[in-house]
């Protein structure tokens, strides 16, 4: 199995998972650990917040100490295109879970998993609401016939907060749905959409079967999966909840941290490093923190050109 | 005009005539939400003239991208 994302619902999926035992789990991810992830992404302690850990890693390690004889492979890294593709190809997965905080994200994975014709459980909370569907190629129609349009922000735990019951409940749709699937229970499939909202008691479900379209240009009879075939340009995206901006350079870079740590030493900035990752402060309230493959989240900002600004100021 | 909405019996005002008034009077009209009306699903081209009535049953469920 596939566990897209380790933030909250990645972490809840992964624990659940492995201590059901499941065979192997790979769980992808391109954030390290805070201290303000501890509230509800269960994986993590103290100690892996304060050594910025990357989440991937730091759930590895974590998930071995629940159960040894699954075997789990941690990629710290961006779930784009190339990437969940190059899973899906290599790996065949039985089912993906969707443990993303954007749906930028979500549409590549819903295109990855009906071009290979993997199930996906979408999952998704904010506040004490969350939702959960499963996506199945040849039985269901896939997100994008329901959602006919990519989501234009404001729907993040950016302003919200979420509460962890939130959380727990999404991660109970999914991994009931998976084990399901795992088992080839197909009957027993809920087939809704289904939402929750944990403060105000509020429950709803939608069978989905109805919004099928023919002309889908994911799932229809001539699928063109347009989330596969994105430019490449420089991406950049807000993260969830943080007053944070990822960049992704075009081309994946390979730095060694040692050396870069070094470079920014010499410029006279504060810089702290793990195998993984150099952290750097740029003064300002802002924060610099790239990975080895030359991703790069900056701190304090939610503006993506002052972002890049930043990160080709000081990396190129 | 009293409906069930997602399992709650809800009286809305006479001017919601529509499920586009309905999304307007719950502020979810920037918000991307799927619409069953007596578990028919509303595509959304059809919001402004899917007309309602009494003891219409409802569900709602709106997408968010947190995770």
């Amino acid at each position: 199995m596939v566990i897209v994302g380790a933030g909250a619902l990645g972490a809840g999926n992964a624990e659940a998972l492995v201590r059901a035992g499941i065979g192997k789990l790979t769980i992808i991810d391109r954030d390290y650990v805070e201290w303000s992830n501890l509230q509800r992404q269960q994986l993590y302690s103290e100690a892996d917040a304060i050594a910025r850990l990357p989440k991937a890693i730091a759930a590895k390690r974590r998930l071995e100490q629940i159960n040894s004889e699954v075997e789990i492979e941690a990629i710290v890294g961006d779930a784009g295109p190339e990437e969940l593709e190059a899973i899906a190809a290599e790996q065949r997965p039985d089912v993906w879970i969707d443990a993303t905080d954007n749906f930028d994200t979500r549409l590549v994975l819903n295109d990855v998993a009906y071009k290979y014709r993997i199930p996906w459980i979408y999952g998704a909370c904010v506040g004490s609401y969350g939702l959960s569907c499963a996506f199945i190629p040849g039985r269901t129609p896939c997100l994008y016939c329901l959602l006919e349009t990519v989501p234009q922000g404001g729907l993040t735990c950016d302003t919200a907060g979420i509460i962890g019951p939130a959380v727990q409940m999404v991660v109970s749709y999914q991994v009931a749905e998976a084990l399901k699937m795992l088992v080839e229970d197909w009957a027993a499939l809920r087939g809704k959409l289904v939402s929750f909202d944990l403060w105000t008691n509020e429950y709803a479900a939608v069978r989905i079967d109805a919004v099928k379209k023919e002309d889908c240009p994911t799932c229809g009879r001539h699928p063109s999966y347009p989330f596969l075939s994105y430019d490449q340009r420089t991406k950049a995206a807000v993260l969830c909840g943080r007053d944070s901006v990822q960049i992704r350079p075009p081309v994946q870079r390979e730095y060694e941290i040692d050396e870069l740590a070094e470079m920014f030493r010499r410029q006279g900035l504060q810089t702290e490093a793990n195998p993984y990752l150099v952290a750097v402060s740029l003064g300002g309230g802002k924060r610099l923190v790239v990975f080895a493959d030359g991703r790069a989240l900056v701190h304090g900002t939610k503006d993506v050109h002052e972002a890049k600004t930043i990160y080709y100021r000081y990396l190129g | 005009m009293t409906l069930t909405i997602n399992g709650e019996t809800v009286t809305v005002p006479d001017e919601v005539k529509t499920v586009s008034d309905l999304l307007s009077y719950f502020q979810l009209t920037n918000k991307l939400a799927i619409v069953e009306v007596n578990v028919r699903i509303i595509e959304k081209h059809e919001y402004g003239t899917t007309a309602l009535a009494d003891g219409d049953r409802i569900e709602i469920v709106h997408f968010v991208g947190g995770g």
